[in-house]
């Protein structure tokens, strides 16, 4: 009987999956792009930007990735990953053909349907934007539909920064605006340096008509909170990703809890105001 | 359907419920003594039940003792809840085999033999039904749990004797047994009160040609049950505490607690209701294949909350906090009461003592809960 369960329910049993592309996006930052190993399974594969899948390697383990596609296109899953950990560092060598295995989508994703006709303002701190890269390219790709974009996104090092042609690009664009922040900077480096909760005073969005989504540390995000809510910035229009330890992504292991919370389940994308009481307190 | 009352059995014929839960192959686990405490064994015989043996708990210690009484069921908690039965301390879910350049993945189906459990505590039923709610009742349903779970058949016996460390009827989960039993017992000095709490339980009774039970024996068991619930000196502060206890994660108290506490995970490990666990894989040394391995984890641990290169709680006071805040608070939440139904094997199974009912009434002090 069990095992019969466990094979019609897709949370308890990762699916086979191929490398159709690997890019290197930095010294220790790439992006997996696969599919499915089913033609079935990959055609009906559904996700909202935001959200995130349990990478397996095998022999290995798995880890929680979120992922960067477009969930229209109905191309490739992509997912860019930081080599750090005995998961990531082994998918870092993963090549085209490799296999590999997919448990997901989880989790909740961005606001996009809220967000749709407002600004858009999109913060992201620490090392690459990863769970924001989605909503970039879903905004990008139907401009119209929303009203200003500004991106705000802040490293610790100028040579941290991955997709500086994409900022370029993202820049150009009518409505657009991108501010970038480094605490750190070499020589050349022609944005903010500083914090990036200081580049908020230069973002020109309205404020009641805005939806924010945040990624990143949360010392930053809780300080970006505090500032925007000053600011004239409804809490409920404040968006931002958590990420903690995750083991099975179905509210079961108990590592992601944040408060009542799992993340894996009620999250990894909260309104502000859900998370707002425990944010700051060290230790949840 | 609400408890009906079947009949009272002699103790000399104990053997027939064993006999009659053992029917169709089904495995029956009964208090037992080993290691010098009192766990659930598979057993087939009356005499191996635990006659005449209380048990001493206070924080820090559980102890044995031989009082010379014709009960078999004169304890209160031994260390282990039903959760083992349920939710395996180390299960294989999957298995990963790589052949010809390709990945396949196949479930691990879950051991779940028919069970009947005699002995069961009105606090752990309890638990139990707060392990169905996250395993079970949730969005994904947990297949090796439910199969185990519903192979359960549970004979409860009322508490007549709490240990010093029992505070179950400050949570309302006991000491008698209301509900989640296919049967319940109430040891008297001549034998067993049987109520009816199933169909099950309802099928069992009829085969065990009941005696009539007569008003004293009633009465009997409505003065065992007053004593029992008020000989019961600890006490939570309150059913929900989780304001009092998110309105003081400041509070000097956790300091001095972490400055007493271990870290070990004892407390999750006997707690009936701590559902945390933690996966691992294990390679076969040839490499094709590799198992995906789930086993018990301990908020205690550091590993429990480690990201890469980040401990979202370093320190042994938010460890703590986070195992009591949760506990007692952020349950209600989660599944709309506590999490802690009163068994007090946290604080027996203590090293160093540490009583969860001090702390919490200590932390929530000055709030109103």
């Amino acid at each position: 009987m069990s095992s019969a369960a466990r094979e019609q329910d897709p949370a308890w049993l990762p699916q086979p999956a191929r490398v159709v592309e690997r890019l290197e996006e930095s010294r220790d930052i790439f992006t997996l792009r696969i599919e499915l190993t089913d033609p079935g399974a990959h055609a009906a594969y559904d996700f909202a930007p935001g959200q995130f899948n349990m990478l397996y390697l095998h022999g290995v383990g798995e880890v929680a990735i979120s992922i960067v596609s477009d969930p229209e296109e109905g191309g490739t899953i992509d997912h860019t990953i930081r080599a750090i950990g005995r998961v990531t560092k082994g998918l870092a060598r993963l090549a085209p053909g490799d296999v590999l295995g997919l448990r997901g989508p989880y989790g909740r994703g961005w606001p996009l349907q809220r967000a749709r006709g407002r600004d858009v303002l999109l913060i992201t701190g620490g090392l690459g934007c990863a769970p924001l890269v989605s909503v970039i390219n879903y905004v990008v790709k139907r401009r119209l539909q929303f009203g200003r974009l500004c991106i705000v996104q802040g490293v610790k090092h100028s040579a941290d920064l991955i997709w500086r042609e994409r900022y370029e690009r993202w820049a150009a664009l009518p409505d657009t605006r991108v501010l970038l922040a480094a605490d750190q900077a070499v020589s050349g480096w022609r944005w903010h340096v500083g914090l990036v909760t200081e580049l908020l005073q230069d973002v020109d969005v309205d404020p009641q008509n805005c939806t924010v989504m945040m990624c990143g540390p949360e010392a930053m995000m809780d300080a970006a909170a505090r500032t925007l809510t000053s600011r004239g910035y409804p809490e409920a229009a404040l968006y931002l990703s958590m990420e903690r330890n995750m083991h099975c992504a179905v509210r079961h292991c108990g590592h992601c809890q944040f408060g009542g919370d799992f993340v894996c389940a009620d999250g990894p994308i909260f309104a502000y105001p859900r998370v707002k009481p425990l944010l700051h307190v060290r230790g949840y | 359907m609400p408890p009906i009352d079947a009949g009272f059995l002699p103790r000399e014929r104990l053997q027939a419920l064993l006999d009659a839960l053992a029917a169709g192959g089904r495995r029956v686990l009964a208090p037992v003594v080993r290691d010098g405490a009192i766990v659930f064994g598979e057993v087939t015989r009356a005499d191996e039940l635990p006659r005449g043996v209380d048990d001493e708990q206070a924080p820090g210690a559980y102890r044995l003792h031989d009082n010379g009484s014709a009960r078999v069921f004169d304890w209160s908690t031994g260390p282990q809840a039903l959760k083992p039965l349920v939710f395996a301390p180390r299960e294989t879910l999957w298995r990963a085999e790589r052949r010809d350049g390709g990945l396949s993945f196949a479930p691990v189906a879950a051991q779940a033999p028919a069970t009947a459990v005699l002995g069961v505590r009105a606090c752990d039923l309890a638990a139990l039904a707060l392990s169905d709610a996250h395993f079970i009742d949730g969005p994904a349903r947990d297949p090796g749990y439910a199969a185990r779970r519903e192979a359960l058949l549970l004979v409860a016996v009322n508490c007549a004797r709490p240990a010093a460390t029992c505070f179950c009827a400050s949570t309302g989960d006991g000491p008698h047994a209301r509900a989640g039993f296919d049967l319940a017992l109430t040891e008297l000095d001549d034998g067993y009160l049987v109520a009816v709490g199933s169909e099950a339980g309802h099928a069992l009774a009829a085969a065990l040609a009941l005696e009539p039970a007569g008003a004293a024996r009633g009465d009997a068991r409505e003065e065992q049950a007053r004593t029992a619930a008020a000989t019961q000196r600890r006490a939570l502060p309150g059913r929900d505490l989780e304001k009092a206890l998110f309105e003081n994660l400041e509070h000097p108290r956790w300091d001095e607690v972490a400055a007493r506490c271990l870290s070990c995970g004892n407390c999750t490990s006997v707690c009936p209701t701590c559902f945390c666990h933690a996966t691992t894989d294990v390679a076969a040394l040839g490499g094709a294949t590799s198992e995906h391995v789930r086993e018990w984890d301990s908020c205690f641990t550091q590993r429990h909350c480690a990201m890469h290169g980040y401990k979202v709680r370093p320190h042994i006071r938010q460890r703590y906090r986070q195992w009591l805040t949760h506990k007692l608070g952020s349950w209600h939440a989660q599944y709309g009461r506590s999490g802690c139904t009163g068994c007090g094997r946290c604080i027996a199974w203590c090293p160093t003592g540490i009583d969860i009912t001090e702390e919490a009434t200590a932390i929530c002090a000055g709030s109103a809960s």
